[in-house]
C-alpha cells in the first residue's frame, strides 16, 4: 500500500422478507476498518456499486415451497445475477447458499438434514482451495471453526454435476473434525462428500452453509470467520 | 379452465429422511413389511385456458421452473377439465 488511505470495500447485504442474519453480517463487517457494509432491500433494482454482494442467512419467504425457491425471483436477484455474470463477488451464507443453488448460480440443491433435526453447533471446516478471492489469505488444509445453523443443509448434486465439481475443484470447504479429517461422523447434515461450501466455475460466487459472520470477534466465541472477510477485502483493495 | 394435480416426489436415489423416519415408525403400530416410503408434495392449481395442450405445456413449465427442483425431485401431473359455471 502507498501512503494514501485505501478506499473502503463496499459490501451490499441483500435483505429479503424473512432474512435474519443481515445484522450479524453488517456488525461483523463493521469490525474490519476497510469494509463499508450497507443494506439492500430485495425490491430495489440497484445494487449501489458494491464490491461484494452478500446474501445473508435466514428464512426468506418463510422457506415456502423449498428453501430459497421464492427469494430467487425477487426483483434485486436479476441485478445480483448480472453482477455475478460480470465477475462481481457474491457470497451466499446459509439461506443465501440455498438461494444461489435455486437460482442456478451454483451447482446442486439442498435437502433436509439427514437426521431431520435443525443443527446448531460449532463445526470444523477444512479449507480445500485458496486460489479464490474468498480464501486467498488461508492455507489449503487449514481447519477453521465456524458455526452451522440450519435445517436444510444437505447439499447434493446429480452424478454428472458431481463429476464436474470434482474435476473443476469447486469445493472450497468441507466438514471435518478438529484434526482436519473429513469423516461421515462429523458431517452435520448428510451433505454429499461433506461439502460445506462451493464456488462457481469462475470462482467469483461462493455459497456456504456455515456462518463466518458469527465468528469475527473473540467476544462472541471465535474469530474463525475473519480470514474469509480479510481475503475478500484484500482481494478488492489490491485490485485483483 | 383446467385443474392440474401435481405430484412432486424425491428422485430415485435421493435420500428421503422423512420417508425413512416414517418407515421406522410404522412397526410401532403393528405394520410390518412396509418399505420404500417416499414423502413428496401434492399441489393443485386451476389454470385458465381452453386448449389442453397449451395448458399442459404451461403446467409442465411451472413444474420444471418452480414447483419442483429437477435436481432432487421428479414430478408428474394430471389435468381435468372443469365445467364452466353459467
Amino acid at each position: 500500500m502507498t501512503g494514501i488511505a485505501p478506499r473502503k470495500v463496499r459490501f451490499g447485504i441483500v435483505v429479503f422478507p424473512g432474512s435474519n442474519c443481515e445484522y450479524d453480517a453488517k456488525h461483523a463487517l463493521s469490525t474490519f476498518p476497510h469494509a463499508e457494509p450497507y443494506y439492500l432491500w430485495h425490491k430495489d433494482d440497484d445494487l449501489q456499486s458494491p464490491d461484494v454482494v452478500i446474501l445473508p442467512g435466514g428464512f426468506s419467504y418463510g422457506d415456502y415451497l423449498r428453501t430459497g425457491a421464492i427469494a430467487r425471483f425477487s426483483p434485486l436477484m436479476g441485478a445480483v445475477s448480472a453482477f455475478a455474470e460480470s465477475g462481481g463477488l457474491v457470497l451466499g451464507i446459509c439461506n443465501g447458499f440455498q438461494i444461489l443453488t435455486e437460482a442456478h448460480m451454483l451447482h446442486g440443491a439442498m435437502l433436509r438434514n439427514r437426521g431431520l433435526k435443525f443443527v446448531c453447533r460449532s463445526q470444523h471446516l477444512r479449507v480445500e482451495r485458496t486460489d479464490t478471492p474468498f480464501t486467498r489469505g488461508l492455507t489449503v488444509g487449514d481447519v477453521i471453526q465456524v458455526p452451522v445453523n440450519h435445517n436444510e443443509g444437505a447439499w447434493t448434486a446429480g452424478s454428472e454435476d458431481l463429476r464436474q465439481i470434482e474435476d473443476q475443484r469447486l469445493v472450497v470447504f468441507r466438514y471435518c473434525d478438529e484434526g482436519g479429517d473429513v469423516t461421515d461422523a462429523v458431517n452435520p447434515n448428510g451433505a454429499v462428500d461433506n461439502v460445506a461450501g462451493i464456488v462457481n466455475e469462475r470462482g467469483n460466487v461462493l455459497g456456504m452453509m456455515p456462518h463466518p459472520e458469527r465468528v469475527c470477534e473473540s467476544a462472541v466465541g471465535g474469530i474463525g470467520g475473519r480470514g474469509l472477510f480479510d481475503s475478500l477485502i484484500n482481494h478488492v483493495l489490491e485490485g485483483m | 379452465m383446467f385443474r392440474a394435480s401435481v405430484y412432486v416426489t424425491p428422485k430415485a436415489g435421493i435420500l428421503d429422511p422423512q420417508g425413512a423416519t416414517i418407515e421406522r415408525a410404522l412397526p410401532a403400530l403393528g405394520f410390518e413389511g412396509v418399505q420404500n416410503i417416499r414423502v413428496g408434495r401434492y399441489v393443485t392449481l386451476d389454470v385458465q385456458g381452453t386448449d389442453p395442450e397449451v395448458v399442459r405445456r404451461d403446467v409442465d413449465d411451472m413444474c420444471r421452473r418452480l414447483l419442483a427442483n429437477p435436481i432432487i425431485e421428479d414430478y408428474r401431473f394430471e389435468l381435468t377439465a372443469l365445467e364452466e359455471r353459467e
